[in-house]
Order: structure tokens, then sequence, then C-alpha cells
């Protein structure tokens, strides 16, 4: 008998390890094995793909073609900082010669004169879209909040922020454009027009959601909460610190992700329309040269853009799962 | 490849020294010319192999040995370009001849433009369609080896032009903006061919120029032309290079004649800035001349022989970022036609011979005869009106002093420039043109007796 119990016992030990390595298993081929089969397959549809595919600049470009681009695009990034020391070396034997000849000579030194490279215009893309979007929160989140507060500004608002919302923000920029360049006149100015004319555009379309999922969010808290509040008779700032935002997080930061992949895209498309400096210029910039490598650069941009998005997704779900009680809500 | 590599890279870094040289002395002994007062430029460009002189004068230190630092940005279009230099967010740009002019005369966007500096002659081409090339073809002369007789008139395209007309289709081509020097020469060679391009009636609002037209001409952005053929919005067009040189290596298109063929030796594109920029910053406006000279002249020095390091430059994606090959195809002094059709041009592009950086005032007076022509200048005018725009907006004046204190540095030697005690700014009359009409720069009027096809005295649309 007690034999018998020892085999069963060992048996259900072996059944529970056998469990726990299965689920181990099961989670290293979801998690990393699926994931490399599937780009391995797309990669190698698109090289034989894009081998049978003639454009009028040559073949369409594979990965092999796109990862050259990537060094070579680094390549070109280097020799263009040695040029950059070369120049500010240059400057101030001239700013000291200039001394030389009139002491009173004020010396300023003059910023790099050269072009863009590839890993400026991802960097000028990133602060774009990072100032663009958090002047669309300053604005949008308190706006939201007072929205959703009082169902008489809800009812007021909501018929302008459902016209606004559906509207392509590049059919703002020209008008952005123009307005920038009446308004914004300086002599030294602190920031480009151009930056600014994208930073505007970026935060018109990232102001929308943000606005009706925060105003959703603060309208739909349960009134079990709203009761405490009332009971214990919260003056109005502590009722939106302790009650309103805790509740309502789950919903804003949805909001804000949406506006971000939004923005994301938005940015692209608006430096390409009004070549302003970024990704977007460097992508028309390169259609318009036309030559055998401009299609390689392309596709590398279009890879860096994809995973400068997916990068800029995932920040936002550490950000949400952070801040929010709710965990259920931060899904991927 | 290696070869050529190797050797541009000689070249350069000899170039380089010689640059090098050149500015050590230069700042010495530049004591008379004051300060620039503004050191920090921006000069927009559009992606043509003719912006080369800015590319030069950059990339070669020229800009930076003035005391310059300049930036140079590529524009969308010549519209752009011209409204930057405008609202001042461009303190210069590589113009159209014609936009100053027209600018200053107040046709499109009014506004006292000038030009110091005349950037190079000849370097555009006419390209057509493959499909309008097979039926242009057999109405052309062949030589013994088969090959067309050059230069191809536009009397071939006539023909073309008939069937069309007759199956009711439009036949449309592109230049690159109304005031363009390319607008005019595809125009004239039309006209030449006894095809007329189309009347402009600005007086009645018709800006399109396309009244009485047999071919219907239309803007496009000069690096849109091949890809918008390819669409087949187009049958053809008459633009700089690269972008003809891109047809023939993307078999898309054959170009048929070039403006040295149309008019030998034509000025082309201008460096423009505002009269106010010139009149607030005098000592600049000599300098950036300055620069701009001697990189012309390096671009033609040693007969062409820096051209392979220039076109390496210019092809460099923040320039004209075209394939090295497809570049040099013209700038080093061949032209390849119909593919595998390769001629030598050697002056396809002229930066500094036959004085091509002088600002004539002849030349902007032909502008304004061909704006006469098709109406965009509506009403008779003077010979006189037609001098007095010109000197309002050619300055050889500040050339004048840009190349004295060239030669006074001794940078260039003063047999390189006109003799400027006797210059008049006109040059003598000319007679290479396509249809060997002669122009004489002094007598407007007289000239546009002399065409078929255009406007004359006494027309009014």
């Amino acid at each position: 008998m007690s034999l018998t119990a020892a085999t069963i016992n060992r048996l259900s030990v072996n059944e529970k390890m056998m469990k726990a390595l299965k689920s181990v298993f099961n989670k290293i081929t979801n998690t990393l094995l699926l994931p490399v089969v599937g780009i391995a397959i797309f990669l190698a549809l698109w090289s034989i793909t894009a081998q049978s595919i003639h454009t009028s600049l040559g073949e369409f470009p594979g990965p092999n073609a796109v990862v050259k681009q990537f060094s070579a695009l680094y390549d070109e990034h280097t020799t263009e900082r040695e040029k950059a020391t070369a120049f500010y070396e240059r400057q101030e034997v001239r700013n000291a010669k200039k001394l030389e000849k009139n002491p009173n000579y004020v010396v300023k030194i003059r910023a790099y004169t050269g072009k863009e490279t590839f890993v400026d215009q991802i960097l000028t893309s990133l602060v774009t879209v990072t100032c663009g979007f958090l002047l669309a929160a300053i604005i949008a989140i308190p706006l939201g909040i007072w929205m959703g507060l009082s169902v008489k500004l809800n009812s007021a608002l909501n018929p302008i922020v459902q016209i606004f919302k559906p509207v392509s923000p590049l059919a703002w920029l020209p008008l952005v454009t123009m307005l920038v360049s009446a308004v914004y006149i300086s002599d030294d100015p602190m920031v480009s027009k151009s930056f600014l004319t994208s930073l505007i555009t970026v935060s018109l379309c990232s102001l929308w959601p943000m606005v009706i999922n925060t105003s959703i969010g603060v309208s739909s808290i349960d009134s079990d909460l709203l009761n405490v509040s009332k009971v214990l008779r919260l003056p109005t700032f502590t009722h939106i610190k302790k009650i309103v935002l805790p509740a309502s997080i789950p919903m804003i930061f949805t909001g804000m992700r949406l506006s971000f992949g939004v923005a994301w895209m938005v940015l692209i498309a608006a430096e390409m329309l009004a070549q302003n400096p970024g990704l977007g210029k460097f992508v028309w910039d390169e259609f318009q040269n036309g030559s055998s490598e401009s299609l390689a650069r392309i596709m590398a941009a279009v890879v860096v853009i994809g995973f400068i998005g997916f990068l800029l997704d995932r920040i936002m779900l550490l950000l949400q799962r952070r801040v929010s009680w709710d965990k259920s809500s931060a899904n991927v | 490849m290696n070869w050529t590599q190797s050797v541009n890279k000689g070249l350069k870094k000899v170039s380089i020294g010689i640059a090098l040289a050149i500015s050590i002395t230069g700042i010495v002994q530049s004591a008379e010319l004051g300060e620039p007062e503004k050191e920090e430029l921006k000069f927009g460009f559009i992606k043509l192999t003719d912006m080369a002189p800015i590319a030069i004068a950059y990339e070669n230190g020229y800009f930076e040995d003035e005391g310059l630092y300049v930036t140079i940005e590529s524009q969308a279009n010549w519209k752009v370009l011209l409204n930057g230099v405008i609202d001042g967010s461009l303190d210069g740009a590589h113009m159209l001849a014609g936009q100053p002019i027209a600018a200053t005369m107040g046709y499109g966007t009014k506004a006292n433009i000038i030009t110091p500096f005349s950037m190079d002659l000849n370097g555009n081409a006419i390209t057509v369609s493959n499909d309008t090339w097979k039926k242009m073809k057999p109405n052309i002369p062949k030589m013994a080896d088969g090959r067309p007789v050059h230069p191809i008139k536009a009397d071939s395209l006539k023909p073309v032009i008939e069937e069309y007309k007759e199956a009711g289709k439009p036949f449309k081509m592109g230049m690159v903006f109304p005031v363009s020097t390319h607008n005019y020469e595809l125009r004239y060679w039309l006209a030449a061919g006894g095809i007329h391009p189309g009347y402009y009636a600005p007086h009645k609002g018709d800006t399109s120029g396309q009244i009485d037209a047999e071919a219907l001409l239309s803007v496009t952005p000069p690096p849109q032309m091949p890809s918008t053929m390819e669409a087949g919005t187009i049958e053809g067009y008459c633009v700089g290079e690269p972008w003809n040189q891109q047809a023939v290596f993307k078999n898309i298109g054959v170009p048929v004649v070039t403006d040295y063929e149309i008019w030998k030796n034509n000025p082309e594109k201008v460096f423009g800035i505002t009269e106010a920029f010139a009149t607030k910053y005098p000592n600049t406006t000599i300098r950036l001349t300055r620069a701009l000279i001697r990189a012309a002249k390096w671009l033609d020095d040693n007969n062409n022989g820096n051209r392979p390091a220039a076109v390496k430059i210019l092809s460099q994606s923040n320039y004209v970022g075209a394939d090295y090959e497809v570049i040099a195809n013209s700038m080093t002094g061949t032209f390849e036609y119909e593919k595998g059709d390769k001629r030598a041009v050697p002056d396809f592009n002229v930066f500094f011979r036959y004085n091509a950086t002088y600002p004539y005032y002849s030349d902007a007076i032909w502008y304004l005869t061909q704006m006469r022509r098709w109406g965009q200048i509506s009403e008779d005018k003077s010979d006189q009106w037609y001098k007095d725009l010109a000197a309002k907006v050619y300055r050889p004046d500040i050339y004048e002093k840009a190349a004295k204190s060239l030669i006074a540095d001794k940078i260039i030697s003063a047999s390189e420039f006109p003799d400027f005690s006797k210059e008049t700014g006109y040059k003598p009359p000319q007679q290479h043109f396509i249809d060997d009409i002669f122009y004489d720069g002094s007598k407007p009027n007289d000239y546009l007796e002399k065409f078929t096809i255009g406007l004359k005295n006494g027309d009014k649309l």
C-alpha cells in the first residue's frame, strides 16, 4: 500500500515538474522564439519580394541594403562631427586674430553651420514630439478635468471638441505656419520658427484625445467615491487631488498613450510637408535626391520611426503602471 | 571607380592646400575692406547642379575666409525660396535670373531684389518622354552613323503636336517657374519650331500662360520633373541638371536639346539678395560676392579639372544628392542624349569663363524682352524703361568692388575679369540662337519685332 502511495506521490511530483517545465517552455516560446520566427519570416519575405520589384531608382531595398545604409548613415554622422570640431577650432583661431587687431571685439561663438545628420534629425524629432505633447498635456488635462466636473461646461465645449477632433492636423499646418511667421518675430529667437510650427501642429492633434478621455474618466467616477467626498466635505482642490485624479488616472493615461502615438505619426508627416528639420524632412530630402541609395535610406528611416514609436508607447505604458492603482488597465 | 576616387581625393587635398594658402594671404591683405556687419547668414538653394558655387564657397572655406558663418538649406520650390528671401528667413539664395527682375517689376510678389553675382551660363536641357521621342525621331535628319543631327529643332515635334490636336488631347510640358529661364527657353525652342507656347495676360488676371497655346506649359518643381513625367502627367520638360540626365538613367525619357544649343552661353542662375540687405550690410554683401567669385573660379580652374571633386561634394545628400554618375555626366563636359549617345559639350556648365559671373544689363534685358514677348509685361515699354529696370536689379557696381578687392589682395588676377574701365554692362550683339536671330541688348523693342510668334509693339491681349 505504502509503496503505491509513494509511487503516486512521485508521479504527482513528476507531473508538477512537467507542468512547471511546460509553462516555462511556453513562456519562452511565446516571448522569445515566436517573435524571432515571425521576424525571420518577415525578413525572408521582404528580401525575396524586394528583389523582384524594380523601380526607376533601381531595385527595391532589401534588409541587406538597409543595414548597409545604417552603417553609412552612422559614418556620415561621425565625419560630420569631426568637421564640426574643425569648424570650432578654425573659429577660435579667427576670433583670436580679431581680438589681436581689435581688443574691443566681443567674441561670439557661432554654432556649427554644417548639415544635420540622421542622428541629429532623430533627436530633433524626439525633442519636437515631446515638447508638443507636453504642451498639449498641460492644456488638455486641466481642461478635461474641468469638463468632467462641470456638466454645463461639458455641454458648452463638447460640440467644439467634437468638430475639431476629426480634423487632420495637416490641414492646420498652413495656418499654423502663417500664424507663427506673423506673430513670432524676434531678432535673436530662442527657438526656430520651424520648430514652433511643428510643435504647435503636434499639440493640436494630441489635444483632443486627451481632453475627451480625461473628461470621460472624471465624469464616470464611482458615485460611492463622490459620496465619500461629499460626506467628508472635502474642499474642491483636495477633492480633485484625493478623489478625482486617482480615480481617473487610468482613463487619462489611455488618452495620453493614444495621443502620443498620433503625435508621432503626425510629426513625421508635418515635417515632410513643411520641410521642417526632423526625420520627416530626411525622408522627403532623400525622395527628392533620387539617388540609387535613396530608397534604402528611406527604408532605414521607416525602421527607425517605427522603433521609436514603439519605444514611446512602452515608456508611456511603464509610466501608467507606475502611477495607476488599477494595474489591469495598463494592458499591452 | 577606385582610381577616380583616389584621383578625386588627391585633387581635393591639393585644392584644400591651395585654398588654405590663398586664404592666409587673403586675411593679411584685405585690411581696407571692413568686417562683415552680419556674420551669420542663411542661404537657400534648389537641388540643381548650378547651385555649385554656394556649396563650393562653403566647403572650400571661402565664406569663412570672409568671416561669414553660412548655413545652406535646400528649399521645396522657387516660390518658397523667393518668399524666404523676401521675409528675411533667408539672407540670400540661388535664384532664377527672372526672379529678381520679376519681383522688382512687381510681377508676382513685389519686392526689391538685386543681384551682384551671376551664377552660371547654360546648364539646362529639354527632355521628352520615351513615347514622344519615338514619334519625333523619324522627323529628325540623321548623320552617317545613324545618330540624329544636333541641334534638334522643335520642327520635329510639330507633327506630334498636330496628332495630339486631332485626337483632341492636350500636349502638356513642364517648366519650373513662370519667370524661369526654363520657361523662356522652352518657349523660345517651341516657337522657333512654329509651336505656339501660349500667352500670359496678367492685366486680365490670367497667369496660366496658356492663351492660344498649342503646347500647354505648367509649373513642376525641378526634382519632381522625372517622376511627374514618369506618371504621365507631362510629356516633356525643360529643367536644369541633374534632372535631364536622371531621365536617361531611369530610362523614362530622352533629352533632345540643351539650352547651349538654343542660345549659346545664355545666363542662367543669379545670386539674389534684397536691396535692403545690400544697403544695410554693404561689407557683408561685398564679402559674400568675393567668396562666390572665388568658388566659381575654382569650379572652372585647370580646364574643369576640379569638376570631379565638385561633383563629389554635390552628390552629398544635403546638396543635390543625386548619384555621382548622374551629376558627373553633365558637369564634366559631356552630355548624354538618347541612352548611349553621349556627346562632348564642354561648355554645358560654365561658372567663370567668358565673364560668366559678371551681371550684365543686357542679360536682364533679354529676360524682360521675353516677358514682353509672352505677355507677362502686358503693355509696350520704352527702351529706356528696360534699361532702367535692368540697372535697378543687376548690380555690377557691387561686383566690381568685390572683384577689385580680390585683385588688390592678389587672389585673382585682373586679366580674369572684364576691363572695368571700359565695361558698359552691355554685351556686343549676340547671334548664336537656334533660330539665328540677332540680339542687341541696347535695342529691346527692335528685337521683339524680329519674332514670328510673340507680342510686338502695339499688341495687347
